[in-house]
């Protein structure tokens, strides 16, 4: 009777206060049967990692619309590295990111970034065949 | 992979308030795991110290705001705080919300802070079975303090009076209204009350209206008191954190501590082996198949559900042994 | 030809009602392309709307005629023959210096009015050189930390020749104050200047959550600003009462439209309770909505809105001016409904947009770029974006007439209907105590989160198509619009600009003017006078606002969950 329920982080680092995206997504993740933290807003890199060693979750979601991505994702990549969870937990998110600023930060280490006129489906589905294909 | 060896340093991690080792003993628990009796087994046994407080009420009540201050003031006094947040599980979809951080922004960075949020989920035993583990969990870690904050609704807040030493019951001046038709449940958990955003209209009426009520609690050695508090400035936590040690003492003195606990044990203990029963006879003992036989019958109106569960009942008594672990 | 006397008297209501019966019997086995016809905010329309859908209906009652009472067909006699509305296109990227060259920029190409968009950490009041400000300096409006940097943002425009809007909102009693310093300083008059600084922190606790204060001091602060601009500032807007953001979060044009109008009627009764006159203030509330794509649904808003408000501010505030009850409003065409699948698309979606708003009657319009789902707008689709509205003006014959859309059944039926819902929603926040005891119970965040969400779902399973999205897509689609890139060097310009300045500054005078900040926000006076010396002496904004803060205290969103 092991029940291993998908738990992931959704938050919204720096001072971005669009919340529509993460509220919806988190709402959604929640519809797929998954455990969503939802921090709110105004996170730091180490109050989302902090939050997600305590919280023992599969996934952090950030989403960011103010065009800082290229300053949180990194740091928060950083910080997971140095908790040692940069292996084990996956870094997705969203927000308006360029292409080739996707490019750069899946480089460095995150997993999937979604843009605008996602479907939520395709969410679910990413960070399901995540959590299947994991050893 | 050494399943085992890893629980050691899991276990180790735990005892020595590793955070990240006490997640992960959590999720075990919580997902009922491999090795989630040893690693329970071997950590109750680590002992407890922490005083564990309850703290429920309606939502909108500022809990997560109350807790927050509360916990503030506990690393003001130098003294590490467990705090298990426990929401309710979708029913429909079995998944959940959870964003009670969003309002403990004062200490989610304070690396004397542990926060975990729980959903219910409600698989076995109900949730006072489950919290009660990851509450066994966080004490393991030598916290002094552990705090559970859950929403003051349906079965829940009884359940985490069961976990608790102290039941804080927090309301505010727009709970007013219902306090009479409120459930007794809620009334009558209450160790210490609060009357939380007290600076709005009605705090007084509310203090009044909660008093009287507290009047009707008879034959009782512990009389609640009843507090009041603006949370989000800091007010009265200082006066909480004292009401929930002179409960605490009481407990001791009066020797209801000890009743409680063995109440407590007692019922845990019914639970595992209700559990262990129960699994050994539908998944294991393959009773279920023979439930579903029965099945037809009663639907066609040829047979009572007391004949067939007296059936199984009668057959399961040939179980040769049960499995504790129930993995 | 058809003698229109006798058409009218021929055709009774009931005959109609027998007739349409008949027709909806006739219709209704006939094979529809969707299952449901719904608007953008997922309300279901009618086949058809006749007569017989505006029971009760009266023309002087519920129109009237433009410029009159209930001011739903126009706030103005004559509209848009009069006057033209506003053409304001919001701008501000990186610094003051950047930001100052887009501004002339659109002057230069015929925009009539500014519009600043200021950065995150403006917003939030932090100066650009704090830690919060890392990795947003610049990047969604310009970045103003003093007096300094707005003096560089209006250079070589004068002051008293422009109207500007500020999009400012926890700290815009500073950035007021800033704008006021710096016209004193060139010997403008305060009573010169015209504009609006944005200034509504309820949408911010609901919405967009650019919040710094608990609602209690920053409705302070607000009716502040309204008090001083009634004084000393007549032709400013204090106040922008904003749906738009409202709207942005996910919320349905009815809740845009209750919750907005809510808000307003908060800030006329903090006002009141300050013992303000309603026809000393009220002329200068100004109004701010969203333009989404649903065409119908958001010019029966609009009408509905102005008729709400003057109602209100006749029968429940007692206006006695007639320019009282006005609600004017700038629009904005949505900027969630732009796709970053194929951007030229946009351009479409901003021209329907924009015609809502100037058939609903708008008082002023930014139409977006199509590049604003990508980064921020380039010079080249911000122009773009701007000719979309002079041809509307110009070319499309839709100003020649008030109105024109007034007595269709539908939008009739449709403005009525928002009127209502939106009464409804006026009950349930008056239920819950009021607007701020409703933001702290996360009502409206509740509320439009589930809007937000049942949007989402719609278009997950394909109920709701968009273009180029979910439906016509083109598979491996390269975006090929230039992008306005915000480099590091413009964020180390301003930090550097920001610690001469901090060198420089009369450090005593600085302190002074603080230290009277702190005593007049513990106090009840008001605070604008203050504000201004302060800025005078080139306080920055994040050194008021740190004091404030540790008068005021902060603010933290409910836990909605």
């Amino acid at each position: 009777m092991v029940e291993n329920k998908i738990r992931i982080l959704v938050a919204k680092p720096g001072l971005d206060g669009h919340d529509r995206g993460a509220k919806v997504v988190a709402a959604a993740l929640r519809d797929a049967g998954m455990e969503v933290i939802y921090t709110g807003l105004r996170q730091t890199p180490e109050m989302v990692v902090n939050a997600a060693v305590q919280e023992d979750v599969d996934v952090i979601a950030l989403s960011i619309l103010s065009g800082a991505h290229m300053t949180h994702f990194p740091a928060v990549l950083e910080l997971m590295r140095e908790h040692g969870i940069a292996d084990e937990v996956l870094l997705t998110g969203g927000g308006i990111i360029p292409d080739e600023d996707i490019e750069a930060l899946m480089e460095q280490g995150t997993g999937r970034l979604f843009g605008p006129g996602t479907n939520t489906g395709d969410i679910i589905a990413y960070i399901r065949d995540w959590n299947e294909s994991r050893p | 992979m050494d399943e085992h060896a890893n629980h050691d340093v899991l276990i180790e991690g735990v005892l020595n308030g590793e955070w990240r080792a006490t997640a992960r003993a959590i999720s075990i628990v919580e997902d009922l795991r491999p090795g989630r009796v040893e690693i329970l087994a071997r950590l109750y046994l680590a002992g407890r110290s922490s005083s564990v407080c309850g703290i429920t009420g309606p939502s909108g009540a500022g809990k997560s705001t109350l807790v927050d201050a509360l916990a503030s003031r506990y690393r003001d006094a130098d003294e590490r705080v467990g705090i298990v947040c426990v929401d309710p599980t979708s029913p429909f979809s079995g998944g959940a919300l959870l964003g009670d951080r969003i309002r403990m922004n004062e200490i989610v960075v304070d690396p004397g802070v542990f926060i975990r949020s729980m959903a219910t989920r409600g698989s076995r035993g109900g949730l006072g079975r489950a919290a009660r583990e990851v509450i066994s969990i966080v004490e393991a870690t030598g916290t002094e303090r552990v705090i559970v904050e859950t929403v003051g609704v349906g079965q829940i807040e009884l359940d985490i009076a069961e976990a608790a030493d102290t039941v804080v019951v927090v309301l505010v001046p727009e709970s007013g209204d219902g306090i009479q038709a409120m459930k007794a449940g809620l009334m009558e958990i209450g160790d210490v009350f609060v009357v939380n955003k007290a600076d709005r209209d009605g705090a007084d009426g509310l203090l009044i209206e909660i008093e009287s009520v507290l009047a009707l609690r008879t034959g009782q050695e512990w009389s609640p008191p009843v507090l009041t508090t603006i949370a989000s400035q800091g007010q009265g936590i200082e006066e909480l954190a004292e009401a929930i040690d002179t409960h605490r003492q009481w407990l001791v003195s009066s020797g209801e501590g000890e009743r409680r606990r063995r109440h407590r044990i007692v019922s845990y203990v019914k639970e595992i082996v209700l559990d262990a029963l129960a699994t050994g006879l539908w998944e294991e003992g393959g009773y279920s198949d023979k439930l579903d036989e029965s099945l037809q019958e009663i639907m066609a109106g040829r047979k009572d559900p007391f004949s067939a569960a007296e059936e199984i009942v009668s057959a399961s008594r040939m179980l040769e042994s049960l499995n504790m672990d129930t993995d | 030809m058809v003698n229109k006397e006798q058409g009218q008297g021929m055709s009774g209501k009931s005959d109609i009602r027998k007739d349409e019966e008949r027709w909806h019997e006739e219709v209704k086995d006939l094979a529809e392309i969707r299952e449901r016809f719904i608007t953008t905010s997922s309300e279901e329309i009618d086949p058809l709307y006749t007569p017989t859908s505006l029971d009760g209906f009266d023309y002087l009652r519920d129109l009237g005629f433009p410029g009159e009472y209930p001011y739903t067909r126009g706030v103005y006699k004559n509209m848009y023959r009069g006057r033209m509305w506003t053409m304001r296109m919001f701008a501000g990227f990186g610094t003051a210096e950047d930001t100052n060259e887009r501004f002339k920029y659109l002057l230069e190409h015929g925009q009539t009015g500014l519009s600043t968009a200021f950065d995150l950490p403006t917003l939030y009041g932090y100066d650009s050189d704090a830690p919060d400000s890392i990795g947003e300096v610049g990047r969604c409006g310009v970045a103003v930390s003093s007096l300094e940097d707005m003096e560089i943002l209006f250079d070589g425009i004068t002051l008293d020749q422009v109207s500007t809007s500020m999009t400012i909102n926890g700290p815009a009693a500073i950035v007021l104050a800033f704008y006021a310093a710096m016209a004193e300083k060139q010997g403008i008059a305060l009573d010169k200047l015209s504009g609006t600084t944005q200034n509504d922190i309820l949408k911010e606790y609901i919405a967009q959550k650019e919040f710094i204060f608990p609602p209690a001091p920053s409705m302070r602060l607000i009716t502040d600003t309204v008090e001083f601009c009634a004084h000393d500032m007549p032709r400013w807007h204090p106040i922008s009462i904003s749906g738009y953001h409202i709207r942005e979060a996910g919320s349905t044009a009815v809740q845009e439209l209750a919750f907005t109008l809510a808000d307003g009627f908060a800030y006329v009764e903090d006002a009141l309770e300050r013992g303000l006159d309603i026809d000393e203030f009220a002329p200068r509330l100004s109004f701010f909505f969203n333009a989404h794509n649903d065409f119908f649904e958001e010019i029966a808003k609009y009408r509905a809105a102005r008729r709400i408000y003057a109602r209100r501010m006749k029968e429940k505030y007692r206006a006695k001016n007639p320019r009282s009850l006005l609600m004017r409003f700038h629009t904005q065409t949505a900027g969630c409904s732009l796709t970053a699948q194929q951007p030229e698309n946009n351009i479409v979606r901003v021209t329907i947009q924009a015609l809502a708003g100037v058939l609903g009657g708008t008082q002023s319009l930014h139409t977006n770029s199509m590049d604003e789902t990508l980064a921020l707008p380039s010079d080249k689709a911000a122009k773009v974006a701007l000719r979309t509205q002079q041809i509307i003006a110009h070319e499309s014959g839709v100003v020649n007439t008030i109105d024109p859309l007034a007595g269709s059944y539908f939008i009739e039926s449709l403005t009525d209907k928002m009127e209502s819902e939106a009464e409804e929603y006026f009950e349930r926040i008056e239920k819950l105590g009021g607007v701020i005891p409703a933001i702290e119970k996360g009502f409206f965040q509740q509320e439009i989160a589930r809007a937000a969400y049942r949007y989402q779902k719609e278009f997950d399973s394909d109920e709701r198509v968009i273009v180029g999205v979910n439906r016509f897509v083109e598979e491996d689609e390269k975006i090929e619009i230039p992008i306005l890139e915000i480099t590091e060097e413009m964020h180390e310009r301003q930090v550097t600009r920001l610690r001469a300045l901090r060198e420089r500054r009369d450090e005593d005078g600085v302190k002074e003017a603080l230290a009277e900040v702190r005593r007049v926000c513990s106090g009840t006076e008001n605070v604008m006078p203050f504000l201004i010396e302060a800025a005078k002496a080139y306080c920055t904004l994040g050194e008021i606002v740190d004091v404030m803060r540790e008068v005021f205290g902060t603010y933290r969103e409910p836990s909605m969950f």
